[in-house]
């Protein structure tokens, strides 16, 4: 079975983010990019059905601009076999609607017939939690998502989810979408050989034209602000002092 | 302008998130529907036709439905979808899933969690974890949208005399190949919901282990608090996974956010810093948790919570 996954380029967690003076977005000039943390444990899932014979090969695909082909190679360094990139030329990938990435993923996936495409639940940077469960809907497919265990068992699917009041199990028919939550697994770390090998991987480029998809928006940003400051507050001495303000100056006791 | 609004239940009990994107499809304007899915939702179905300004009340009950997982729920929603300018559901596990997919299926752009409505097409939604605040202007003829709950105050029941909204079943059967329900494995507590709760009690990584959560139970009682959790002691298997409070994990804005052994990652304070009143317990004073605190008490949370805990009890003593 080959499996597919989508990986997104997007600041580094730990960056403290900068709202531009204008407004008009985040200021993400020279700030450190890496992969989605969520997408990196959607390689390590491939990468071990791989190691566990289940998967036969494991393509990586990212739309972006040419920057994103460095998420690529780290995948390619965690154990991807070939990667796909399509290239939307835009500054930041984060420029590019979930729906219209999930119609790109559905060309690809029209290409390669995976049996399994693995995304990450959500991207941190637009926070969307959107593109999976729509391209299992533009393919009609079975969606597990914010998956915390995922097995393979002949033709279907069972996947773990993390749900508000607990965990649910679902089945689904193969092919499907999973999308992963952060406990699926911990991702390795790449290899210093492992990235020089990726190097020589084969990575194509594509346009969203050779998938007859417009990049369009039917969503505009109109303004990005920062969110409303919260003061901190005070230290209080002891327990007896916390009680005390709590009670007769926050009056939430 | 019409708006059909997903419905929110669990175990046969409407949630009360499901008033607060009844309140925000109320600041879009136009008429309201709700849509009640599952089996056996007749008495869900009977709560949401309470809601004031609700025009009536659509439920799809069948087995089909039950678990309301995505694959059917969507094809239902994107079936009725037609008849309305904008979809709404609460952002939980369950609109997160079925949303996103019914956006797809209508060929629409999905809007995720918003915070505010500026007009019938205009929001505004977090971004970066919180740490920026966007306002998106949707040009689709079909608005999806999840909303944050605490982003909308409750709508109201309606009064005693004003009639109840109707209720009319909906018979539309989608088909399933694609997925089948196997099993939940639900956290039984008989404390309030973390979203929901006016107090809630979060233990972090300096907890140490399961048992120490013990700790945050007597004051939680006391409180009449949910106990929630960072990642890291989900990680470390101290709590399960449904009390994770932050970007990734539940969003709380009660009265009262009590943060014990957290440090205060960008993550976790996605979560909870738009509750009104936060305290937090580290023994480290320089955490981050302490820049967004309005009560930071620097201390072993091993010495404090004990203490805490006395205390409350006494407080409540004098006041009676
Ligand atoms: C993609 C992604 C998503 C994430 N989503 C979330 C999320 O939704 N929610 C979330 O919480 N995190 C999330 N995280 C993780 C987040 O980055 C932090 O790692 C996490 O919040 C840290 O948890 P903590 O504060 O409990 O642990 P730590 O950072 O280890 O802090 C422990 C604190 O306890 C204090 N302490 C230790 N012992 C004691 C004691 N005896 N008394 C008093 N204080 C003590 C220490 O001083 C320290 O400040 C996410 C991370 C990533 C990469
Ligand atoms: N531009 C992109 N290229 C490839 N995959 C993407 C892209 N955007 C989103 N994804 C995938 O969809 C997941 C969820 O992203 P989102 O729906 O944008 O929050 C990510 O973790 C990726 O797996």
């Amino acid at each position: 079975m080959k499996v597919l996954v989508a990986v997104k380029r997007v600041i580094d967690y730990n960056v403290k983010i900068r709202v531009r003076s204008d407004h008009s977005d985040v200021d993400l000039t020279n700030v450190k990019m890496a992969m989605n943390p969520f997408c990196e444990i959607a390689v390590e899932e491939a990468v071990r059905l791989k190691e566990t014979g289940v998967a036969t090969e494991v393509v990586v695909v990212t739309v972006g601009p040419k920057a994103a082909q460095e998420q690529l190679r780290t995948a390619l360094a965690l154990g991807a076999d070939r990667a796909i990139h399509i290239d939307t030329s835009v500054e930041t990938d984060n420029k590019v609607e979930s729906l219209t990435v999930a119609k790109l993923l559905k060309g690809v996936v029209d290409e390669e017939q995976p049996g399994l495409v693995i995304f990450g639940k959500q991207a941190i940077d637009t926070d969307n939690n959107q593109t999976g469960q729509m391209l299992a809907a533009l393919t009609g497919w079975g969606q597990g998502t914010f998956a915390s265990e995922v097995k393979v068992e002949g033709d279907t699917l069972q996947v773990t989810r993390e749900i508000d009041g607990g965990l649910q199990t679902v089945s689904l028919q193969l092919p499907a979408i999973v999308t992963t939550d952060l406990r699926l697994n911990e991702p390795r770390y790449a290899k210093l050989p492992d990235i020089m090998k990726a190097k020589k991987k084969l990575l194509e480029v594509k346009s969203p034209a050779e998938f007859g998809v417009e990049v369009v928006s039917n969503i505009t940003l109109l303004k990005v602000e920062p969110p409303a400051e919260r003061q901190g507050g005070v230290k209080v001495g002891s327990v007896d002092e916390l009680v005390d303000k709590l009670k007769n100056e926050a009056k939430v006791l | 302008m019409s708006i059909l609004v997903l419905a929110e239940h669990h175990d046969g009990v409407l949630v009360g998130a499901t008033a607060h994107v009844v309140a925000a499809a109320k600041e879009i304007g136009g008429d309201i529907d709700i849509l009640v899915v599952g089996e056996h939702v007749a008495a869900v179905a009977e709560a949401a036709a309470k809601f004031d300004g609700v025009n009536k009340v659509r439920v799809a009950d069948h087995v089909t439905y039950a678990h309301q997982l995505a694959e059917p729920l969507s094809a239902l929603i994107a079936e009725l979808a037609g008849d309305y300018s904008h979809v709404l559901a609460v952002a939980s596990t369950t609109g997160k899933n079925v949303l996103p997919r019914v956006a797809a299926l209508k060929d629409v752009s999905q809007i995720s969690e918003i915070i505010a409505v500026e007009s019938a097409d205009v929001f505004k939604r977090p971004i970066y974890a919180g740490n920026a605040i966007a306002t998106v202007q949707s040009a689709d003829t079909l608005k999806v949208i999840t909303v944050r709950s605490t982003g909308f105050d409750a709508c109201p029941d309606r009064g005693g005399e004003v009639g109840n909204a109707a209720i009319e079943a909906v018979n539309f059967i989608a088909d399933n190949a694609q997925s089948t329900f196997v099993k939940e494995e639900l956290a039984q507590s008989d404390r309030p919901e973390l979203g929901a709760a006016k107090v809630v009690i979060s233990g972090g990584r300096g907890m140490g282990s399961s048992e120490n959560f013990k700790l945050l139970e007597g004051i939680a009682d006391k409180l009449g608090a949910a106990i929630g959790a960072s990642r890291a002691a989900v990680d470390a298997g101290f709590v399960p996974n449904d009390m994770q409070v932050g970007q990734t994990g539940k969003i709380v804005a009660p009265d009262l956010y009590i943060a014990v052994g957290i440090s205060g990652a960008i993550q976790h304070l996605a979560g909870m810093k738009d509750s009104k009143v936060i305290v937090a317990i580290n023994k480290d004073d320089e955490a981050p948790i302490f820049q967004v605190a309005d009560y930071g008490l620097v201390g072993d949370l091993f010495q404090v919570l004990p203490e805490l805990e006395q205390k409350l009890q006494k407080q409540n003593l004098d006041a009676n």
